[in-house]
């Protein structure tokens, strides 16, 4: 349905790479439920555990940093509808992890990745895994800052940047795909910004 | 939507779910500040919303191109009419057609209701209500204030209100009106960029005596909605941590462009 008078501002090469009802950005927005967690780097661990929050294994902040980093550029898209094209990460890739935790093969078909300031979101295992998904202390170059999600927090690109969880501390294999903090206030459970699952039911 | 929760006796109040999106007329559009109007839409199909909802918004050209923008809900629960209050965004694609070129009679698309965390109800039974605004943020907190006093919630309010100008604060006939009128909400609004002539008012940033102020006040204890720019919700909430607020009961929403 036309909006009469509505031009709109936009580019063909934009159009093509945005995801349906996003549009481009040059700042780096900034969304959060809560104040910002500020976690002292000698206090800063990164865990993997079993469903009921035992611990498999635990990092310090230099003993994770010592996993092996990668750098990635990748466009990044809100579900507030901002995207972000080319933008540069730097962190360990979540494959690496689980090699370094002792895991061949994930134990489980979801994770709960979980946060300073009470923050979780579900994924499952498979997104997180060949190259798809970083824990990344850096962004275009700098220390990650707090109200971005430092000192670490998951990248998923593919998905909307909610499931990129800010300050990040650990995954937790679960068996079945529980919700996490916004899944369970109204957004959707997956989130793939190509079909524009948004919302809970999209 | 009002659902009693069985073991705890206390109520739980859910956000309703978006519905599909629809068509919405222009009922009127009102002038608040140079930059910030209220626009009020008839729809069809709206399921209600819990205050500090947003809605989405799409705009269609003729070529099919459109384009999508969220905006805060201003309306309460209450009235059968939803009223979006839009700040005009000078390199804005959508905000300057809205606030520029809709007209009554027009019809745009609408989804929604939007957000399950940042919303408060009086039908819940919670602590005093802090609510800290920066600018155009004060449009959510204003539905929460709208549907306190509409649904006759005795729940003791304050709002902290920072606003660049004088001729900058939108809703400030009524929001004095209810000063006014209700022993039981405090108003705080305080100008950061001039005081002009007559202002009365506080003047400058918000800081620790003024959010502690407010706070004590209420008792001490309070459930906090922070919403304005980026740098204004991070400052605000860092604040409220130092008067002692616990991070769980601070809630906040951002919007862009962050300015740096």
């Amino acid at each position: 349905m036309i909006t009469r008078g509505f031009q709109g501002r936009r580019s063909q090469s934009e159009t093509k790479r945005l995801p349906p009802g996003q549009h481009l950005t040059s700042d780096f927005p900034v969304l959060s439920a809560g104040p910002t967690p500020h976690t002292p780097l000698h206090e800063w661990t990164f865990a993997l555990e079993v469903e009921d929050g035992t611990k498999i294994v635990s990092w310090s902040w230099e003993e994770f940093r010592a996993l092996g980093p990668t750098e990635v550029t990748v466009d990044i898209h809100c579900v507030t509808r901002w995207s972000k094209f080319d933008t540069d990460w730097r962190g360990i890739s979540v494959d690496r992890i689980f090699a370094a935790g002792g895991f061949e093969e994930p134990p489980s078909p979801f994770v709960m990745a979980f946060c300073d300031g009470g923050y979780t979101t579900n994924l499952p295992v498979e997104d997180l895994m060949e190259g798809k998904a970083l824990v990344a202390w850096e962004y275009d170059g700098e220390a990650l800052a707090p109200e971005h999600g430092g000192p670490a927090r998951l990248l998923v690109p593919h998905l909307y940047f909610w499931k990129s969880a800010k300050w990040v501390r650990g995954l937790r294999f679960m068996e079945d795909n529980e919700p996490g903090f916004w899944e369970v206030n109204g957004y959707h459970s997956y989130g793939d910004p190509r079909r524009e699952q948004r919302y809970d039911g999209d | 939507m009002v659902t009693r929760g069985e073991n705890s006796g206390t109520t739980v109040i859910r956000a309703p779910k978006p519905v599909a999106w629809q068509s919405a007329t222009v009922v009127s559009i009102r002038e608040e500040t140079r930059r910030v109007k209220t626009i009020q839409f008839a729809v069809s199909n709206w399921p209600s919303h819990l205050p500090g909802q947003h809605a989405d918004v799409r705009l269609e050209a003729e070529d099919g191109y459109r384009a999508e923008r969220s905006y805060s809900i201003a309306s309460p629960p209450e009235v059968s009419t939803l009223e979006l209050t839009v700040d005009r965004l000078d390199d804005g694609e959508v905000s300057p057609f809205l606030t520029g070129q809709l007209q009554p009679d027009d019809t745009i698309q609408l989804r929604g209701p939007i957000g399950g965390y940042f919303v408060w109800s009086a039908f819940e039974r919670r602590n005093p209500l802090l609510l800290v605004a920066g600018g155009a943020g004060v449009v959510p907190l204003m539905c929460m204030l709208r549907h306190r006093k509409l649904s006759g919630s005795a729940m003791p309010a304050a709002l902290l209100y920072s606003s660049r100008t004088r001729a900058d604060v939108i809703y400030h006939g009524e929001l004095t009106a209810l000063a006014r009128s209700d022993p039981t909400f405090m108003l705080q609004i305080t100008l950061t960029r001039d005081s002009a002539p007559g202002w009365s008012g506080r003047v400058g940033r918000i800081d620790l005596p003024a959010v502690q102020a407010l706070l004590d006040g209420l008792g001490g204890v309070a459930d906090s909605f922070v919403c304005g720019p980026d740098g204004f919700v991070e400052v605000a909430s860092a604040l409220l941590m130092q008067s002692g607020q616990p991070g769980a009961a601070i809630r906040t929403e951002r919007f862009g462009p962050t300015g740096t």
